[in-house]
């Protein structure tokens, strides 16, 4: 069996009185693509946020390989470096190039050598088609090159595990192609990563093993496909129903 | 006699003397706003704490800076301390004690409006790729707000330097100040000096301000980039 990587234990998060993680419990193993589904509003986003330590929780324990995430607040800048994290709006920093943006978190935040960072970040900007974009500005890119961006930023830090927030949400149709190509082919690298994403079909090739989550709960787990081909829970069914259009008509 | 009214100016060492003078309204200024501007963004950052009791303790300060006119506190600096806790401060440094206060407390409020503004996802981003805290500051926060603070703190700098006049009523010799001398020395003898002195005074003001203006309009048209 795999090295476990990521172990959510029993986490329970609320604001105010309406629950938005409910005794969740989750183990990721290294090399796996974990795709978790659901409605919105049924905590999807605020677990990766929590794996992350932006969001707080009242009980229970996320550890990533053996270390607590909330344990040492101290500890938090360190063990970020480790998870890498995209989010729907990409947010690049606006002030500075594409190179600037890359290098930031590597050269500041963990200290390597700048020219390493710059070669590498270079050769993944070339594999991405963006090796011309170096200098540019995030307003001078489109939304899913700003996504790719993104993406390479959160590479670079070597992270241990990969957190996808809908990267493609808020993306033209057309730019979610060369996105999600992207983040195909990270997973056949092997990287283990936990993508929240609307993109049904997407998940279907991607996933090593899917999670349905409503009110904060699992309230379905199958292996790949599995879910997709014969979901077991009628709440599955019916949110897969949903994407379905062949019924329209 | 117009002519001889303008030569006032230019009697015995006038020009020099208020040119002296301008220099202990820039100097005095100047000091104020650059502690100011520091401790502006540490009150402003302190401003927008996660501590509800910090917040007001600022908060408070804020209002009563606000509410307080600017000669009522350089009074109770220069007079009130002197009178209560035996502290006497020169008339120079009781100026920049309270335009350091003033202008902290209108400059912390300039860079908590800016700190607020700026999207909650630039931070997250930030602290993603793991900077802590002050690397977040230095590297994402502050070049982002000082495009927004630039105006502003502009407008808060020409207005400190112009409301620095009020210290001849605690005793500085500054460029209002020699102007008066100048005037009352005169008084008889030309008695249309003042129109004169207070002219160039008004285009010394203008020359001080009128530079740090069009700093800031570089400034600001440099880093739309």
């Amino acid at each position: 069996m795999a090295k476990k990587i990521l172990e959510i234990n029993n986490i329970n998060k609320s604001f105010g009185t309406h629950k938005i993680l409910d005794g969740l419990s989750l183990a990721v193993e290294e090399g796996e693509v974990l795709v978790i589904l659901g409605p919105s509003g049924c905590g999807k986003s605020t677990l990766l946020r929590c794996i992350n330590g932006l969001e707080t929780f009242e009980s229970g324990e996320i550890t990533l390989e053996g270390e607590s995430v909330l344990a040492d607040k101290k500890n938090l800048p360190k063990l970020r470096q480790k998870i890498g994290m995209v989010f729907q709006s990409y947010d690049l920093f606006p002030h500075l190039n594409v190179m600037q943006n890359l290098t930031l978190g590597p050269v500041k935040a963990q200290g390597r050598p700048k020219a390493d960072v710059e070669t590498e970040a270079r050769e993944l900007l070339k594999r991405v088609g963006l090796a011309d974009k170096e200098e540019r500005f995030a307003r001078e890119l489109s939304g899913g090159q700003k996504q790719r961006v993104a993406i390479i930023r959160s590479l670079l830090l070597h992270p241990e595990v990969i957190l996808f927030d809908e990267v493609t949400a808020s993306l033209d149709p057309e730019m979610v192609r060369e996105v999600l190509d992207l983040i195909g082919e990270l997973a056949h690298e092997g990287r283990t990563m936990i993508i929240v994403t609307h993109e049904l079909q997407f998940a279907k090739a991607i996933a090593d093993r899917v999670i349905f989550l409503e009110n904060g709960k699992i309230i379905e787990e199958s292996q790949g496909k599995d879910f997709f081909a014969s979901p077991k829970t009628q709440r599955a069914k019916d949110f897969l129903t949903v994407f379905d259009y062949s019924t329209i008509g | 006699m117009q002519d001889s009214a303008i030569q006032v100016i230019f009697r015995g060492k006038n020009l020099l003397r208020l040119f002296q003078g301008l220099w202990v309204t820039i100097e005095l200024s100047m000091i104020a706003i650059l502690i100011s501007i520091l401790l502006g963004f540490v009150f402003g950052i302190l401003m927008t704490s996660r501590f509800k009791w910090i917040r007001g303790i600022c908060r408070f300060y804020l209002e009563f800076i606000r509410i307080m006119p600017q000669l009522v506190l350089l009074f109770i600096v220069y007079f009130g301390f002197a009178r209560t806790f035996n502290i006497n401060f020169s008339g120079e440094m009781a100026a920049i004690i309270v335009f350091s206060m003033w202008g902290t407390a209108e400059m912390g409020d300039l860079v908590r409006g800016a700190l607020t503004s700026l999207p909650r996802h630039q931070i997250e981003s930030g602290l993603a790729i793991g900077l802590n805290q002050k690397q977040l500051y230095w590297y994402v926060i502050f070049p982002q707000i000082l495009r927004q603070l630039i105006p502003q703190a502009v407008n808060l700098m020409t207005r400190m330097v112009k409301t620095t006049s009020l210290i001849v009523l605690i005793g500085v010799v500054e460029v209002v100040k020699v102007g008066q001398q100048i005037i009352e020395a005169n008084r008889l003898t030309v008695p249309s000096s003042a129109i004169w002195i207070y002219g160039l005074i008004f285009f010394m003001y203008f020359a001080v301000c009128f530079p740090i203006s069009r700093l800031s309009i570089y400034l600001e048209s440099k880093w739309k980039e």
